[in-house]
């Protein structure tokens, strides 16, 4: 295997470790007030997180370059105040990841908090603990499977993440080149070796995070 | 009357259905606008005949043609694509033609306002990212290489370097601001002048001309019509549209 093949390996790894950990921080919150709460909103959060599942990933690639871009929205404020860009650094790829996955962390984990038994959160209530050490405690520690679930189908989909990537991230071999990024440039160039070598490792390690998703609970995938 | 119009319609789809030929033709991008200008005339002057682009970097076209696609011309924007066809006797002996030349210039946005003049400044801190073709399948990126090579620039200029997947891509980030220089040919700088502007261009020494080879591919079903597109490209009247466009006639016996 190629040094270019390993580095995309690693680069993999790395944009899905980042991608889910940015997942599990905004996805879970979003996900409990989906499920328990009513708000002024509910239903416009509900489709704006649904969203990245439905489009084709070149179109939140291309909303994805118009928010971040040089001269993008919130990319053009920030390139005023420090000089940098994220298009094109590896932080780009993990904010495609991450747009790209959290759909199905969401989905997943609204679907496990739902499925907790409320009489035990009005239990925690009568008890005297206020929400946010009732969902901590409670509620969260019920729905783990779906949790763990959903941490495990977001991995996939971030290590799998290919449009919205190429176009925020570009193609770089070594910075921003992800192994699905790299399999597309190997076939181009008609490098099928390192093609193959790179679908076999892509391949098991997706087969075996829908083996985990599996053992986690019945019909999460 | 509706079904009047309607049965009408019917009857010329139908008759242009039977009557159609199909010449598919894979362009390096930099040509695009040349060879549809050319394309237009071609077919108005041959009713039943329709061409059809297939546009991109020529490595990826080339690699398209080795794996079999239906593909009927190959216009490419560098010999070696060419070359490695030649090789494995994928176009028609004997049709192959260089019908045009380009060269190299380094753009940046129109609205910058950083001072890049000759090649050395490319390596200024003020120079932030520079995009080329990337240079596995794009000829604008293997001709930037070569000349940042030759330059002395190219091991020394790698972290700043964003790759696109062809040459109006790398105009496109130029135009979009998301970089602060890249390489395009002259005449793709022509085309976006209220987006971008010409910084500088690379000695024509430190690169091997740009040359434009066409060839009929040999699994073309139109190869007649193939040929004559390419004698059309070759023709007077052909160098005048490429030349408006800026391309330049290609150096005497290349092919």
């Amino acid at each position: 295997m190629s040094p270019d093949s390993i580095s995309a390996l690693r680069l993999s790894l790395q944009v899905a470790v980042a991608a889910t950990a940015l997942n599990a921080l905004v996805g879970i919150p979003i996900a409990y007030l989906l499920a328990r709460r009513r708000f002024w909103g509910k239903s416009a959060v509900d489709l704006l997180v649904t969203l990245p599942l439905i489009l084709p990933p070149t179109v939140v690639g291309y909303y994805l370059i118009v928010l971040l871009g040089r001269r993008g929205v919130l990319g053009a404020p920030l390139y005023e105040l420090t000089g940098w860009t994220v298009a094109f650094t590896w932080y780009a790829a993990v904010i495609a990841a991450t747009v790209m996955a959290l759909p199905l962390l969401v989905r997943t984990v609204r679907a496990a908090i739902e499925s907790v038994d409320r009489d035990l959160e009005r239990a925690a209530y009568t008890l005297g603990r206020s929400e946010l050490r009732t969902a901590l405690e409670v509620t969260l520690p019920l729905a783990r499977n779906g949790i763990l679930a959903g941490l495990v189908l977001a991995f996939a989909r971030a290590l799998g993440e290919f449009g919205a990537t190429l176009m925020l991230a570009g193609n770089i071999p070594g910075r921003t080149a992800t192994v699905p990024l790299s399999i597309y440039t190997a076939v181009q160039t008609g490098e099928s070796g390192e093609a193959l070598g790179l679908v076999a490792v892509l391949t098991l390690l997706s087969c075996l995070v829908l083996v985990a998703a599996n053992q986690l609970g019945p019909r999460t995938v | 009357m509706r079904s009047g119009a309607v049965a009408v319609a019917l009857v010329l789809l139908t008759a242009a259905g039977a009557g159609a030929q199909e010449v598919t033709v894979s362009v390096a991008v930099s040509l695009k606008e040349a060879v549809e200008e050319l394309g237009r005339g071609f077919m108005a002057a041959r009713p039943g005949v329709s061409l059809r682009y297939n546009f991109g970097a020529s490595g990826d076209l080339q690699k398209q043609i080795e794996a079999g696609a239906p593909i009927d011309l190959f216009l490419s924007a560098a010999q070696r694509q060419m070359d490695e066809l030649e090789k494995r006797n994928l176009v028609v002996a004997g049709s192959r033609r260089a019908f045009a030349r380009n060269a190299l210039t380094v753009i940046k946005p129109a609205d910058s306002r950083i001072d890049i003049a000759k090649p050395i400044d490319l390596l200024e801190p003020r120079v932030g990212r520079i995009v080329i073709g990337s240079p596995k399948t794009v000829p604008a990126g293997q001709y930037a290489e070569e000349s940042l090579r030759v330059l002395g620039l190219w091991e020394r200029l790698q972290p700043k370097l964003v790759f696109s997947e062809n040459v109006r891509q790398a105009l496109d980030y130029v135009a979009r601001g998301e970089v602060d220089a890249g390489f395009v040919y002259t005449t793709d700088a022509a085309l976006r002048a209220q987006g971008v502007k010409e910084a500088f261009r690379p000695p024509e020494d430190s690169y091997r001309p740009v040359v434009y080879p066409g060839a009929v591919v040999a699994a073309s079903k139109q190869p007649a019509l193939a040929q004559a597109f390419l004698d059309l490209l070759n023709s007077p009247q052909g160098r005048t549209v490429l030349s408006r466009f800026g391309f330049q006639p290609p150096p005497a016996g290349a092919r």
